[in-house]
């Protein structure tokens, strides 16, 4: 790791439901451009974790700063209402049941936000919906409505989506978990895409493959608390802890299964 | 049957189902600017309008409506509210349908999906434009049918304004049994223009479910 200033930056996170503690005292940098992997098992932390940089599921305790601004400040409600609105335009999420609006076409799931809050004219918004789904490769749908599509495809468009407020994070939440197994390529592939284009990602998944040839860094979450976290060779090929050796050799065995 | 005497009198029917049109149009309206109120209540992130949401609903539910236009109709004046017999009908019932009504609302909004707002919300709308361009355009589609349900209940539901001699249909059915000792007829009469007035308004909501399918 470099000792740059960190981009996204989640200190001592801490969050529980009444008695029940889901994280203690987790940490992360992400440098600009870097990609980072969240594995572990289901209740680890995990989600709640991801799902607290854009504060969708607020901390209890800790900061998380992206660049210079916290994205979790204590304001009174109306305040704290406009300054999270203008933060999460530049955090994108993927989420693993795409949540496409169903009442919009392919087109307009990518152009609502960017209209209403970009103040983007019909043209310009038409431009960068072509660009986006052409990312993706979706150009040819971009007429369609969501339940007219495959879950690959809705998932490729809820990217699209993300990506047309130029966000400077990308998370994705579980984003293949819901797919068939062989719709997960097309998505892992926009994914890779991304990775190629220096975007910063931070990515819950359970695609141990996929992880190994993307990522950075992986952090191997259980129980609330972040277990080993290292590149991929060494946390998928050499991992140190017994807790994160046992998780890993489970879920091997499942995916030969 | 004394079909002469049906077709000597319905002309004062038909009148007498105009009025009784208008007052469903009225309550519906009256209903649906209840329920929504009624729903943004029950979903208010303020506990006391919550409590005021939930209030309404069972104390208009736990009793019956023609309880509540007594005690607005008969009861009114001695708390300084005075209404002709027609208004009074229309708050009445509308306010006793509003209740029905909020249920079908905030049914209908809870019913989306969460990831739906998350959605919005993640892309930077406010909770006011994530509602009104995610959560309400689909809750919408999904209220036509319950709301048509509440819809037909209230159109049968203006009968009750007969005792506080609004001259809608079943009314006037009574005023002419009075006069011609014929209940039969004078019912059927009535029971068959509230069919009609049910059955268009029924094919009504029915296309209005249909257009907004989503595709």
């Amino acid at each position: 790791m470099t000792d740059e200033k960190p981009f996204l930056d989640i200190r001592n996170a801490k969050k529980s439901y009444g008695k029940l503690e889901v994280l203690k005292d987790i940490s992360l940098r992400v440098n600009r451009g870097q990609i980072v992997a969240i594995i572990g098992p289901s209740g680890s932390g995990k989600s709640t974790l991801l799902r607290a940089i854009n504060d969708l599921d607020p901390l209890t305790a800790g900061e998380v700063w992206l660049e210079d601004v916290q994205i979790n400040k204590k304001l009174p409600h109306r305040q704290y209402e406009k300054h999270i609105n203008q933060v999460r335009q530049n955090i994108g999420m993927v989420f693993q049941h795409f949540n496409l609006f169903p009442h919009l076409s392919v087109r307009e799931n990518v152009t609502l936000a960017p209209k209403m809050l970009k103040g983007l004219s019909d043209d310009e918004a038409e431009e960068l919906a072509r660009e986006q789904l052409e990312k993706v490769g979706m150009i040819d749908r971009i007429d369609y409505y969501p339940s007219r599509l495959s879950g690959g495809q809705k998932q490729r468009v809820a990217i699209a989506r993300a990506l047309a407020m130029k966000p400077k994070v990308m998370l994705f939440d579980e984003a293949t978990s819901a797919l068939d197994p062989e719709l997960v390529e097309e998505v892992n592939l926009v994914m890779k895409k991304l990775a190629e284009e220096h975007m910063t990602m931070v990515i819950v998944t359970h695609e141990m493959g996929f992880a190994e040839s993307v990522c950075d860094r992986v952090l191997f979450m259980d129980q609330g608390v972040v277990v080993e976290e290292g590149p991929p060779e060494k946390i998928f090929r050499n991992p140190d802890n017994e807790r994160t050796q046992n998780f890993l050799r489970k879920h091997l065995a499942n995916a030969n299964r | 049957m004394d079909v002469d005497l049906m077709m000597r009198v319905y002309p004062f029917f038909l009148k007498a189902a105009v009025v009784t049109i208008e007052l469903s149009v009225l309550t519906t309206i009256l209903g649906l600017i209840m329920g929504s109120l009624g729903a943004a209540a029950r979903l208010s992130r303020f506990a006391a309008l919550r409590w005021i949401g939930a209030a309404y609903v069972s104390v208009i539910r736990g009793t019956p409506a023609l309880i509540q236009l007594f005690i607005l109709y008969f009861g009114g004046p001695q708390i300084g509210i005075q209404l002709d017999a027609f208004s009074a009908g229309v708050i009445g019932l509308g306010v006793n349908i509003g209740a029905y009504m909020t249920e079908t609302i905030r049914g209908a909004i809870i019913a989306i999906d969460k990831g739906q707002r998350e959605a919005a919300r993640t892309l930077g709308m406010s909770q006011v434009q994530s509602f009104r361009k995610v959560v309400l355009p689909q809750a919408a589609r999904l209220m036509i049918r319950p709301l048509g349900v509440n819809i037909n209940a209230l159109i049968k539901g203006t009968a009750l304004v007969a005792p506080i001699s609004v001259i809608e249909l079943t009314y006037t059915a009574q005023r002419y049994i009075g006069s011609t000792y014929k209940p039969f007829e004078m019912f059927l009469l009535a029971g068959v223009l509230y069919m009609v007035i049910i059955y268009v308004t029924g094919r009504g909501i029915a296309w209005l479910d249909r257009r907004a399918r989503i595709v």
